[in-house]
């Protein structure tokens, strides 16, 4: 009993671990969080996987051996205790009970015979529900034993035997023959990403196998006959009886843009059915096909096609190469030395982000994007998150692109304004023109001649700074001018002469953007609060693009969302053994509560053949409010019973 | 004295049956027979078997205690009468005028906060007065405040239709609607107990804790914005969760109110207001009692539960975080009722134990949802 109380506590205590240590992620997270050390430390006692920890089964087969062992020793006298009647009471002891009451001669009905009182208890015990035993003692005393409510003791043996069944169905959906396996060396979990045929048999599950909890990843329109148990830092593969093929998989939304449903048409193929057997699976609806349950787990892109068109950032002019990949695959841009590899790693159709500057407004779907991170050839890489369409930002429209070096990092996004086409051909232009140095001296002239002065030498001055001021923001951006100032201004000057280049810069960036304009013989801008607010945002976003990490700009043009499933595929023979469990479970729990064993005696002395007195003795097996008022109540009517 | 007269033999509850009892019954069964032919389009075949089951289960508990019967009555007429007014159109909530200030569904959940504050104060005043007579109008606003509740959630049920008929739900989806069901099932069980044993002087324990949980609903909507009905998860929409989340209800709102009790008791027990409380056997038998419902309930809901996850998530137990706090909650009140059952103990022990049962109950109805993720990610804060 102690020892069934501390198995309690201990399973309990062990179950929190469990809890608050996330577990069975990918190991790497782990040796990040806790270093290599506490990493293998916990390895080791298997707290990434407490649950199918051996000192973990360990507790709960002490829990069933305990459990058992109740019941073993306990079933018997249970048993005795719902059949017995208790007739061999003796008188003695059936005073020294604390709810007992004595009804002497005088309170007896003087007119009776012993053998009507007895048949008047008798009715009475049978109409309070008591079933009853008669037994003359030795002295010629009747004794009449009575109980009531003694399947109570049934609720001990269905809720305890319901233990060892729920443990029992579990043990057979558990992992313990495949760990026994693996300590035999029978089975060995792979670590390696390598293509599922070449998988060893000594990784693989056959079909026979009675239990697991497989997935399967399908995209749309292929088909397999294989899942994968994911295992620790491995997997193993699972063989199918049958084959499953996507045909179709849907997400649908809410007006407000979250998902209402997830949805598979899928097709099952196996040599045991005549024709295909197709069926829509979706989260709640399962299919079950020969014992084993098919279910909608999640779902992720299944190789989308994703078309770019490729700008180079760093180049005076506006050529773009194209650039064809697929989700899960890779790409290249660059050439020689600087070729960098593109691995496209997800593309989402629908965003659905909160842009409201409070947070408070409704999210809305902000259309694709693509994740993919560059790689160079030293296998340093950063990493792309592009939408494909302009987003409202304060009003204005901006193409967004965001770039971090470690996955632990915020995005930091650069953001490019629209051009009056809605394109961003209009900033690269603009780049195009603030990059290319043979325009300097034109974009230098178109300045001087608006500016005041006639001196041609203060001009000549004037044109040279322009000039200087475009090389230096062509190498670097604002960050490279504040240098710049900070090299050859004093201190005290510098505040005056940034704003004096700042100015500048504006008044060069219309030019340069006019000149661009002029040159793809589109219509001029006038200068007024509009135009600067672009030509600042295009400033913006070129000085920001010397940090975008990578010359390579690449505009999502177009796609072709493919989706693949999540499946996941499950046998557990021991589902029926739990729900057997339950049931007996609940139904012991409320026999014990609610049903209340009772047990009177009433004890009939003989004086001839009158009565000379009647003893009353009560006992329940939980002595509570309940009890005490029954026995007042009981008491009571016996004495009018008697009287 | 002539024997015939005498007869002891309890009525069944059968024949304990009056004529108003049976059309109490008949009402139910008509409502359900109605609902049935309104919106059987929107039930599958469990839903149905819910409907005419919650008629007999709601007949019978009405039959057993005449008091929810009203209850029954009194919120199927409140909130119809409001569904009149709303006439289909979802901004009428903020027009007509008995909506705007009394039975809109957000104006009937803080009617219910506003009363169960007061009586909470009303029932400690009666405490103080020993005045049977306080304790009276602290019952009585204490079953309006539960009134005011239901009529609250079967509105916004009626509500979170007009919104769009695929977004309509049970509201017990989300930590705001189970938040409301909380206070509602744990006052109802203590009205019960009060209405059995007596117990007024309890009142201001168990409201407390009720209490806290409005105080909860009212940061929730007014700082989080929470009270927004939300369409459902593909997750949630099932037949399961109109008896899983009641079901663990009963169980979290008697584990409470045990707690409550037990907390009375322990001042009881140091002389603190000992001559004010019941005595010491009622309070432990009461807290017995809500443990042993507690308890039952509990373990239907896991169960529930663990067969809803296996045709949800591929497996009747996952250790998820969820899943496992509601196995310790289960394994600390086990032990508990095997403290007391077979080794027959009583007194403080077990009340402290009741007590810290409520920080573990707490937990895993809260505390797993703030701070740990799994599955059952849908009430986070």
């Amino acid at each position: 009993m102690r020892f069934a109380v501390s198995m309690l506590t201990v399973l309990g205590i062990a179950s929190i671990i469990g809890t608050v240590l996330k577990q069975n992620e990918p190991y790497e997270n782990y040796i990040i969080k806790f270093g290599q050390f506490w990493f293998e430390a916990f390895e080791k006692l298997g707290l990434y996987d407490v649950y199918h920890a051996a000192w973990f089964l360990l507790i709960l087969l002490f829990l069933v051996i305990s459990t058992s062992l109740c019941i073993y020793r306990n079933s018997p006298l249970m048993v005795r205790e719902w059949k017995t009647f208790k007739e061999h009471a003796a008188e003695k002891s059936l005073r020294a009970f604390s709810h007992q009451a004595s009804f002497s001669q005088s309170n007896l009905n003087q007119q009776a015979e012993t053998a009507e009182t007895k048949a008047k208890l008798a009715n009475y015990l049978a109409s309070q529900g008591f079933k009853f035993k008669f037994n003359t003692q030795q002295n010629g005393d009747e004794l009449i034993a009575a109980k009531a409510g003694t399947h109570q003791r049934l609720g001990y043996i269905f809720t305890h035997v319901a233990m060892v069944v729920i443990f029992f169905g579990g043990l057979l959906d558990g992992n313990l023959p495949l760990k026994v396996q693996e300590l035999l060396g029978q089975k060995k979990i792979e670590t390696l990403d390598i293509p599922e045929s070449q998988v060893p048999a000594i990784s693989r599950l056959t079909i026979g196998n009675p239990s697991f909890r497989a997935n399967m990843t399908l995209p749309e329109g292929l088909s397999d006959n294989v899942a994968f148990v994911r295992v620790r830092d491995g997997y193993l593969v699972q063989e199918l009886p049958f084959r499953v093929a996507l045909k179709d998989f849907r997400i649908e939304h809410y007006a407000t843009g979250q998902p209402k449903s997830f949805e598979s048409d899928i097709v099952i193929t196996d040599s045991d059915l005549k024709q295909p057997l197709t069926k829509t699976i979706s989260v709640n609806h399962p299919l079950i096909y020969k014992g084993i349950a098919i279910y909608q787990s999640d779902f992720q892109d299944g190789g989308s096609a994703v078309d770019f068109k490729v700008w180079d950032l760093t180049k005076s002019d506006i050529q773009t190469s194209m650039l064809n990949g697929e989700i899960f695959k890779k790409g290249s841009v660059g050439e020689g030395s600087n070729q960098l590899t593109v691995e496209f790693n997800e593309f989402r159709k629908f965003n659905i982000i909160n842009l409201s500057p409070d947070g408070k407004g409704k999210p809305r779907n902000v259309g694709p994007n693509i994740t993919y991170k560059l790689r160079d050839a030293t296998g340093q890489a950063r990493e792309y998150v592009t939408y494909m369409q302009p987003m409202k930002l304060d009003g204005k429209f901006y193409f967004i692109s965001g770039m971090r070096e470690t996955v632990q990092e915020d995005f930091k996004y650069l953001r490019i304004p629209v051009d009056d086409d809605f394109e961003m051909d209009g900033f690269m232009r603009f780049r195009a023109a603030m990059l290319d140095s043979k325009l300097y001296p034109m974009i230098a002239q178109k300045l001087t001649a608006n500016a005041l002065t006639k001196d041609t030498q203060l001009q000549a001055q004037f044109e040279q700074s322009v000039v200087q001021l475009l090389t230096t923001f062509a190498a670097g951006g604002y960050t490279n001018v504040a240098q710049a100032i900070e090299k050859a201004v004093p201190e005290a000057e510098r505040e005056k002469a940034a704003q004096a280049y700042i100015k500048m810069l504006n008044g060069a960036a219309f030019e340069a953007y006019n000149l661009s304009l002029a040159k793809n013989k589109k219509p001029l801008l006038v200068f007024n609060n509009d135009t600067q607010a672009l030509l600042q945002d295009n400033l913006n976003a070129l000085s920001d693009s010397f940090f975008y990490g990578t010359p390579h700009y690449l505009q999502l043009v177009d796609f072709k969302h493919a989706e693949a499933s999540g499946l996941q595929l499950t046998k557990s023979p021991g589902q029926k053994w739990v729900y057997l469990g339950s049931v007996l479970l609940v139904i012991g729990i409320f026999a014990m509560f609610y049903i209340r064993e009772r047990r009177i005696w009433l004890l009939v002395k003989k004086n001839g053949d009158k009565p000379s007195e009647v003893l009353f003795a009560m006992s329940a097996n939980r002595k509570n409010l309940d009890f005490d008022q029954e026995f007042e109540r009981t008491k009571s009517q016996l004495s009018q019973l008697l009287a | 004295m002539n024997t015939e007269t005498l007869n002891f033999t309890p009525k069944t509850l059968w024949q304990s049956l009056k004529v108003q009892d049976w059309l109490y019954a008949l009402l139910l069964v008509a409502g359900a027979i109605f609902a049935y032919n309104q919106y059987s389009q929107f039930m599958d075949i469990y839903e149905v078997s819910f409907l005419f089951g919650a008629a007999a289960v709601f007949s019978y508990l009405g039959w057993r205690w005449k008091g929810l019967a009203k209850l029954v009555i009194g919120v199927g007429i409140i909130s119809l009468f409001s569904i009149i007014l709303y006439d289909g159109d979802q901004a009428r909530a903020t027009q007509a005028f008995l909506l705007k200030f009394l039975i809109s569904s957000q104006s009937a959940i803080m009617w219910m906060n506003v009363l169960f504050i007061l009586a909470m104060f009303i029932y400690w005043f009666a405490l103080y007065k020993r005045s049977d007579f306080v304790g009276r109008v602290a019952s009585a606003l204490t079953w309006s405040a539960v009134l005011f509740g239901f009529v609250g959630l079967m509105v916004r049920w009626y509500e979170s239709y007009l919104i769009a008929p695929d977004v309509g739900h049970i509201p017990i989806s989300n930590l705001y609607e189970v938040f409301i069901l909380f206070c509602l099932i744990t006052s109802l069980l203590y009205l019960h107990y009060e209405s059995k044993f007596n117990t007024k002087q309890l009142g201001g324990f168990v409201l407390l804790i009720i209490n806290a949980a409005v105080v909860f609903i009212l940061w929730y909507r007014f700082d989080r914005g929470a009270d927004a009905i939300q369409p459902l998860v593909p997750a949630l929409q099932s037949y399961w969760m109109k008896i899983h989340v009641p079901a663990n209800f009963v169980g979290y709102g008697s584990f409470s109110l045990a707690a409550m009790v037990a907390s009375a008791y322990l001042l009881s027990k140091k002389g603190i207001l000992t001559s004010r409380l019941p005595s010491l056997e009622v309070l432990d038998d009461v807290m017995y009692k809500a443990i042993a419902v507690g308890f039952a309930f509990f373990t239907i809901a896991t169960i529930l539960g663990a067969m809803w996850a296996a045709e949800a998530w591929g497996g009747y137990w996952s250790w998820d975080p969820k899943e496992t706090w509601a196995l310790i909650v289960w394994l600390n009140y086990a032990a508990w009722l095997h403290l007391r059952m077979v080794k027959g103990l009583r007194g403080p022990v077990l009340a402290w134990w009741a007590l810290i049962g409520l920080l573990v109950t707490t937990f895993a109805f809260l505390g797993v949802n703030m701070f740990l993720s799994g599955l059952h990610s849908y009430g986070e804060l």
